[in-house]
């Protein structure tokens, strides 16, 4: 019984103890980030790597997902015979649910694991410490980089993931149904206006700061040798996908309220 | 808190006083857990002088060199620089600190996305930012053909062996013209040959900047060779510090048998 109080007393501290050491290291690479020197070259570097190099993966993504809404929405709506309303369907569900919440996890994936393995080795061969030790902040040249480019990266990859979903989405369709694009983009976005879909893309960025913040924040913390450096990788891309799903359940509801 | 001013006059005051320790450790103490490393260990280095730290495994050589560098922070004690108590200033003033050190890691710790010249030309992008490019390349390889790499410039550090490392390592130790040298292990892991070789180095560099070095190691041979003084650690306390010939004369038990096992 006791064994089993203390258990979950430790668990319960070891929750709390996470999140006060990634408040703490948030505070130390926020106010590097905001102090000169400023690292534009390792930022340039990252937005490629953040950007760029996931630009093939979040296109597969936003295009396979196009096609699924699209199989999906045409099967279901033609059973309530509401046929109609497909483009305004797949318009609305990639841009304002999928497409969004799609980069961020495919992005957590490849970025979260790539920025926790990258820094969790670097941080177990001493190359962390030679770089505070050369006098250079850790915190400003690695973490502060890293996180913003993915605060950055993040929207331009989902308008990336919205504009492939509707190309395919709407591609998918036509073989089984012409639809014109242009007659297909106007009855999508009738009545539309930029609220609908700009604060959903912009949210992303509130993703990017997530799996920068959570990634840099595991790498940076590992120990121990190559399963320290699987583990930080493992944990950076579980612990930054649950909390993008997580953060999105705040942000949908937030975005209700303040854009009505 | 100190400022540039105060840390400027500092090291200008013991500048002028020949004597005074450019590297001051004051009964240092630092606990992992409940484990005791250094147990209040006292030593001084001046400009000039190479001081090999030795001992057995795990009796806190490689911590009391990240204790002087700043990377972990004494439970009590001082590290004091040019008289300036690191372990009492902010991050920004360790870095100025700092930049007056060079430091080689165990394992050299290149960084490894980076080239030999990439890694040499770190500080410097960083530190001497008025530095042209053409002026920056120069000086690396100047830096790599002191440590006998010239040749090496473009290659990555997985593609060299691990003396080239420790030699790139050196490189870029010196790069911002140190004035205290920190060598964690130089010779370790390599063959008798490159071990000399890597002594002969630090010899001549020595001989060229005159810094206040302090090389932790486990090799006796080499611990004679480069350092004017010794000092065996154990148990996290200084056992001895003197000339090879002091450490020789001693009646410690301890003393005679790290020597007769060297």
């Amino acid at each position: 019984m006791n064994t089993a109080v203390n258990s979950t007393i430790g668990l319960i501290g070891g929750f709390f103890e996470w999140f006060g050491n990634l408040g703490i290291f948030f505070w130390q690479v926020l106010r590097a980030a905001v102090t000169p020197p400023y690292e534009w070259r390792e930022l340039i570097r990252q937005l490629d790597e953040v950007g760029s190099k996931s630009f093939p993966v979040v296109f597969m993504a936003g295009s396979a997902i196009g096609v699924i809404i699209s199989l999906e929405a045409r099967y279901s709506l033609s059973r309530f015979g509401a046929k109609s309303m497909f483009p305004a369907t797949l318009v609305y569900s990639v841009l304002q649910v999928m497409g969004p919440i799609i980069t961020g996890l495919v992005v957590s994936g490849r970025v979260g694991a790539g920025i926790g393995a990258e820094l969790a080795s670097m941080k177990v061969t001493e190359q962390i410490d030679a770089i505070e030790a050369s006098a250079i902040n850790p915190y400003r040249y690695l973490a502060a980089t890293r996180i913003l480019a993915c605060i950055l990266m993040l929207p331009l990859l989902t308008l990336v993931s919205d504009a492939c979903g509707l190309l395919m989405g709407w591609f998918a369709q036509t073989l089984v149904e012409p639809l014109s694009f242009h007659q297909f983009i106007q009855d999508g976005f009738k009545g539309a206006t930029f609220s609908a879909f700009l604060p959903q893309t912009f949210k992303t960025s509130v993703y990017g700061l997530i799996i920068g913040l959570i990634a840099c924040f595991q790498g940076m913390r590992t120990r121990g040798g190559a399963e320290g450096v699987g583990r930080a990788a493992t944990n950076s891309v579980v612990l930054a996908s649950l909390f993008v799903i997580l953060a999105d359940v705040v942000l949908v509801k937030l975005i209700l309220v303040v854009f009505p | 808190m100190a400022t540039s001013y105060d840390i400027a006059m500092k090291q200008k005051r013991s500048e002028e006083d020949g004597s005074a320790p450019v590297i001051a450790v004051n009964n240092l103490r630092k606990t992992f857990g409940s484990h005791m490393v250094l147990n209040g260990i006292s030593l001084s280095v001046n400009r000039g002088v190479t001081l090999a730290v030795l001992g057995r495994s795990g009796t806190g050589k490689s911590v009391l060199l990240r204790l002087i560098i700043g990377l972990e922070k004494p439970d009590s004690g001082s590290v004091c620089i040019h008289g300036m108590n690191i372990a009492g200033l902010a991050l920004d003033w360790i870095g100025e600190i700092r930049k007056k050190m060079g430091y080689l890691f165990q394992h050299a710790a290149l960084y490894d996305s980076l080239t030999v010249a990439e890694n040499v030309a770190f500080p410097l992008v960083h530190h001497r930012k008025n530095m042209s490019s053409s002026e920056r390349s120069k000086r690396v390889k100047q830096l790599l053909a002191e440590v006998g790499m010239e040749g090496n410039l473009e290659k990555m550090p997985s593609d060299i062996s691990g003396g080239m490392q420790k030699r790139v390592g050196l490189a870029r130790a010196l790069a911002l013209d140190p004035e205290i040298l920190l060598l964690d292990e130089p010779t370790a892991g390599l063959d008798p040959i490159s071990s000399g070789e890597i002594d002969d180095l630090i010899l001549t560099l020595q001989r060229e900047r005159r810094m206040a070095s302090i090389v932790v190691t486990h090799d006796m041979h080499s611990a004679r060779t480069i350092a004017n003084r010794l000092a065996l650690l154990d148990q996290g306390n200084v056992v001895i510090e003197g000339t090879f010939e002091d450490l020789q004369q001693s009646d410690i038990g301890f003393v005679e048998n790290f020597l007769k096992l060297s």
